[in-house]
């Protein structure tokens, strides 16, 4: 148990409380969407889990280095956050796998590449935000999305 | 997200389960071939299970209060007016609260094109949906520690506004060189 896991359960207790006081209706409504939403994305986190497990176990630290460690230059940052254009996980369950990453070798520049451009950039959703908000709208944020990434990943790598 | 939700849901729940157990079949059979690695890989994998059920189900109970509580109408009624530094700032507020995937978003960001809402707020917006939720602050904040998630949240939101005052430009620009021009190959004048 740390402080985070302490605080963000007490918001939400906190926030709960004040639901059900303002709307016992909706508030349930909540839990259920929840509950739902929870069932939803349980197989994934055990498969972040399982994956994180052999990553740390069988992978070596000096492998994941040279691909996505510090030494390994622009090409591997490139490699790192068009993976994470692509891929299309849950933010939420990207943390800890971005956090096992960095413990086991990867540079700082690259998690948060990948964390960026998974969370900013949907190839997967970009059909939808066309259909919605048109071609010019949704090519260019998801382009520069892609640029911003490398950008802020780039300084993260000087700044920490 | 409601309406087309339950064959979708179940199927995709299926799929990702038949995935989960893919997975644990390598990985049961990884195991067995190197039976010295078995500590080292269990071991980890229960302090990560243990650290996201701890924190998982709030996160979950969160969005599902923010999704009912904070209606559509409302995030068009102030982000539709708000201008200037403020409207920034709401833009990236809203976009926070904790609601939903992204694409729950797109036909929010399409009815506040068609309100008048200003471009720059529209894409910001966004941006901070997709990527400055509250609850997967405090999870990165849990995972990857303060500094880090302080650094990255305060470089997104700086980039994340000149980006919207860019597209804003961008779309205006060529809006009102002809309707045909075809914007992309720019961003390196962000």
């Amino acid at each position: 148990m740390n402080a985070t896991i302490i605080l963000i359960n007490l918001v939400t207790l906190i926030c709960l409380i004040i639901a059900f006081i303002k709307d016992r209706k909706k508030a349930i409504k909540g839990l259920a969407i929840a509950a739902k939403t929870f069932i939803r994305i349980l197989p994934v986190v055990f498969i972040i889990i399982i994956i994180i497990g052999l990553l740390l176990g069988f992978v070596p630290k000096t492998l994941i280095a040279r691909i996505i460690g510090e030494q390994a230059g622009f090409g591997g940052l490139l490699i790192v956050a068009l993976t994470g254009a692509i891929l299309h996980i849950p933010s939420l369950i990207s943390y800890p796998l971005a956090g096992s990453l960095l413990q086991s070798g990867a540079s700082v520049t690259a998690v948060a590449a990948f964390i960026t451009t998974l969370t900013m950039i949907g190839l997967v959703t970009l059909p939808l935000e066309i259909k919605e908000l048109g071609k010019k709208m949704a090519l260019l944020r998801n382009g520069l999305s892609f640029i911003i990434a490398l950008i802020i990943a780039l300084l993260m790598g000087v700044i920490l | 997200m409601k309406e087309k939700g339950s064959p979708t849901y179940r199927q995709a729940l299926l799929r990702d389960t038949l995935f989960l157990v893919i997975i644990l079949a390598v990985a049961t059979a990884l195991l067995a071939v190197f039976p010295e690695k078995r500590p080292a890989v269990t071991t980890v994998s229960w302090k990560f299970f243990v650290e996201l059920i701890l924190i998982l189900p709030a996160v979950m109970v969160l969005m599902g209060l923010f999704a009912v509580f904070v209606s559509r109408e409302m995030v068009v009624k102030y982000l539709g007016k708000s201008s200037g530094i403020k409207g920034f700032l709401l833009a990236i507020f809203f976009g926070a609260l904790p609601t939903g995937p992204l694409y729950v978003a797109f036909p929010l960001a399409a009815a506040l094109i068609s309100k008048g809402a200003r471009l720059a707020n529209i894409v910001i917006f966004l941006s901070a949906w997709a990527c400055i939720k509250i609850p997967q602050e405090m999870v990165e904040l849990q995972f990857l520690g303060l500094k880090f998630m302080a650094t990255r949240l305060t470089l997104i939101i700086i980039f994340v506004i000149l980006m919207g005052l860019a597209i804003e430009r961008m779309i205006d620009w060529t809006d009102r060189k002809a309707s045909g021009s075809r914007g992309g190959k720019n961003g390196s004048n962000i």
